[in-house]
């Protein structure tokens, strides 16, 4: 193994007099007496949320207001906590363009308290359903309140913008022959 | 008021000095200690004498005393661990006792208590500073050089005692050893 | 109203006197802790506390707020916590001397205060006469004598928590104390053989330090610490070891011994031990201003009494004294500053290191200011 000789020059005077470091040292820290706080006053001021950042999982919809989530149940098994639990259901009546998608999630929790924010459901999701959004500060009082339930999560998640209608272009096919 | 401080000073003084010797806890002993020393540096104040209680405040309760806790803490010494006295402590003590004893008692039966006001330069050499500074380094000079050296010898068997005296041999093994 | 004062018994006097210490010191000691907290936070770009305030004060339009900034509201709810939560007694310690040990703290704290002047006002005859509780003879060496104490409380406490963090900083506290005991009275030995010139009064007041600095003339006027630079120096340094601040604070180090010497302590005996140390740092700082720093004096080579005569305060006593206060506590106040704001520059030193300063430099370099000055004095005093 190779033998690393570190230098180590001797201390000047001065260093080991160590009165003038100290000085040096005061002199610092009264430059830092005068400059501005580097802090932000957190509730009333926000810090910018950085793009790709991991905060609250939340559901979304797509554009037209619909409900994008299948309950594959993908996220239910990948998810290293156990956190998240789907109870998978019909597609409501009230629906008829979505009859064809088979399924929906009934129930759709999300219990806050054991998720790590690791974003494993959202790199899973192959209906691009479940996002890890900028919402970081949620509290509660009790632990069943630190449950997301189904409409807590869509209220929290809203719209994005993406217009893959996956679902629509399936059907459209089922109907008008393959075009590919 | 004078008449009632110097009661209650004194008998605080004399209750904690015998709790001292009775106590068979170190750490009770050695604040029992503090008290009296307390004591007698307030009797020194109703005499006038500012100079001598804060010196002997300074020098016992601000150094010796919180030594003797600091070695005592340190021994961490149980009070039941107590051996029975050697004859020959039991023998010097007594003698110090009675040797003290006839220091007091001559001091008592010689002692004339000097009529208020005859000696003007006597009075304030407890309160004053210079008075008392003169006095120890022109009347009492040789007593206090004395008491000096004999400290400096305690100074001196204290180093001698503690510090341990190698061989050259043997010391040149070990800072060979070490390096 | 002075005639009032004197005509009252003398121990209404005294017990008066004594709440008046009381009554500066606690308030001193809770707003250093508070200003503590706020220039720490400056040292390290935060603002610090600026939160609470009772509801009604924030109704006050321009004050409410402005104190809320400067976080005056904390401490009194910082203080009201200390006083209501609950006072912990652990089962493993040795009771009475643990109930004990901040009361001892406290004791000497109080005490040096009495006999520290802090302010002068100019009688009929044009002589100044110091504003103290108890003028002594002895002032130095009772401050000394008394604040020799303080190690009792940090020893006992230490020893009383029978616990092992507390006791390792009890035993690094007396150790640290009696060390810098010696160079820190080593140190002013030179002002006062320098004060006491052969033919005057010997004294060791406080007070007599400040008249001797405000003397007219070049010589007269100057400043102890532009005279004595080394003694104010190994002073300083060594009140800083004895009052336990940083680079000093070995007993409660909490890095290594979690809290020190008070780690078992809670809610108002923690406290007292808290008002203490910031009570023993202001009386150490007021000593600082008097010995080194010309005391009510407003600039070097310029007294008091100069002052008095531009604002035709010479025959108002009472103002006089009033501003003579002013200017006796903004140098302490600025003396405190400089204890935090070492505090908040300087890591803490090794045991070993505190021990080596303290025996193979400090001291040695103590005595040689002292011979120094002895022999130069001792020429030019002749």
């Amino acid at each position: 193994m190779a033998t690393v000789t570190v230098s180590r020059p001797p201390l000047t005077l001065s260093e080991r007099a160590y009165l003038p470091q100290i000085l040096a040292g005061m002199r610092i820290t009264l430059k830092h007496l005068f400059a501005p706080n580097v802090t932000l006053s957190y509730p009333e001021q926000r810090p910018a949320i950085p793009p790709g950042y991991r905060g609250v999982p939340t559901l979304v919809m797509d554009p037209h207001g619909r409900e994008k989530c299948v309950s594959c149940q993908l996220c239910e098994f990948v998810c290293p906590p156990k956190a998240i639990r789907i109870t998978p259901g019909a597609v409501p009546a009230d629906q008829p363009d979505r009859a064809h998608v088979e399924k929906a999630p009934a129930a759709f929790d999300i219990d806050m308290l054991r998720c790590i924010y690791c974003g494993l459901c959202q790199e899973v999701c192959p209906e691009e359903a479940i996002f890890l959004q900028n919402d970081y500060s949620l509290s509660g009082y009790s632990r069943d309140e630190m449950v997301n339930h189904k409409d807590r999560l869509y209220e929290l998640g809203g719209t994005l913008p993406d217009q893959h209608f996956k679902w629509d272009k399936k059907k459209a096919a089922e109907e008008h022959g393959n075009q590919h | 008021m004078t008449d009632l401080l110097f009661l209650v000073l004194s008998a605080v003084t004399l209750v904690s000095a015998v709790l001292v010797v009775v106590n068979r806890n170190a750490v009770n002993a050695a604040m029992f200690f503090l008290l009296s020393l307390v004591g007698t540096a307030g009797l020194f104040v109703l005499l006038d004498a500012y100079l001598l209680a804060f010196v002997l405040i300074l020098v016992y309760a601000g150094a010796v005393v919180s030594l003797f806790l600091f070695i005592i803490m340190l021994l961490d010494t149980r009070p039941e661990a107590q051996k029975p006295f050697k004859k020959m402590t039991v023998a010097a003590s007594l003698l110090g006792g009675l040797l003290l004893f006839t220091g007091v008692l001559s001091l008592v039966l010689r002692f004339t208590p000097a009529p208020v006001g005859a000696d003007p330069a006597l009075a304030p050499v407890g309160a004053s500073l210079k008075a008392y500074a003169e006095q120890l380094f022109t009347t009492y000079l040789l007593p206090v050089q004395v008491v000096g050296f004999l400290l400096l010898v305690a100074m001196l068997g204290v180093i001698v005692l503690s510090k341990r005296f190698q061989e050259p041999e043997s010391r040149s093994q070990n800072s060979g050893g070490t390096a | 109203m002075i005639e009032l004062w004197s005509n009252l018994p003398p121990a209404l006097q005294m017990l008066l006197k004594g709440l008046a210490v009381i009554a500066v010191i606690f308030p001193i000691a809770g707003a250093s802790s508070l200003a503590e907290r706020k220039i720490s936070a400056a040292f390290q770009g935060r603002p610090g506390p600026n939160r609470a305030i009772p509801i009604w004060f924030a109704w006050v339009p321009v004050i409410g707020p402005l104190l809320q900034k400067l976080g005056v509201f904390h401490l009194m709810s910082d203080g009201l916590k200390m006083l209501f939560k609950e006072d912990p007694l652990p089962g493993h310690v040795n009771k009475p001397y643990f109930i004990l040990a901040p009361i001892l703290a406290m004791i000497p704290a109080f005490t040096t205060v009495s006999v520290v002047p802090f302010g002068a006002y100019f009688d009929a005859a044009g002589h100044a006469v110091p504003l103290m509780l108890a003028n002594v003879d002895v002032g130095i060496l009772a401050v000394f004598a008394v604040g020799s104490l303080g190690v009792y409380a940090l020893i006992i406490a230490g020893w009383a928590s029978n616990s092992k963090y507390p006791f390792l900083g009890g035993v690094r506290a007396s150790a640290q104390l009696i060390s810098y005991e010696l160079s820190m009275t080593l140190s002013v030995l030179p002002v006062f053989l320098w004060v006491n010139a052969p033919g005057t009064a010997g004294s060791l007041s406080l007070a007599r330090v400040v008249e001797f600095q405000s003397q007219p003339g070049f010589w007269g006027g100057t400043w102890f610490v532009f005279v004595m630079p080394v003694s104010a120096f190994v002073f300083l340094v060594s009140l800083y070891a004895e009052t336990n601040r940083q680079p000093f604070d070995m007993p409660e180090s909490e890095a290594d011994l979690v809290g020190g010497f008070h780690t078992e302590y809670g809610a108002f005996k923690w406290s007292l031990f808290f008002v203490a140390e910031y009570s023993h740092m202001t009386v150490g700082s007021a000593v600082f201003t008097l010995l080194f720093l010309g005391g009510w004096n407003p600039l070097p080579w310029v007294p008091l009494s100069d002052v008095a005569v531009w604002l035709h305060l010479a025959d108002s006593p009472v103002l006089l004294g009033l501003l003579s206060i002013a200017i006796f506590l903004g140098k302490v106040i600025l003396s405190i500053f400089v204890f935090m704001w070492v505090r908040w520059t300087l890591p803490r030193f090794r045991y070993d290191q505190v021990m080596k300063i303290g025996w193979q430099r400090l001291l040695p370099l103590a005595i040689a200011n002292l011979i120094v000055y002895a022999l130069a004095i001792a020429v030019i005093q002749k």
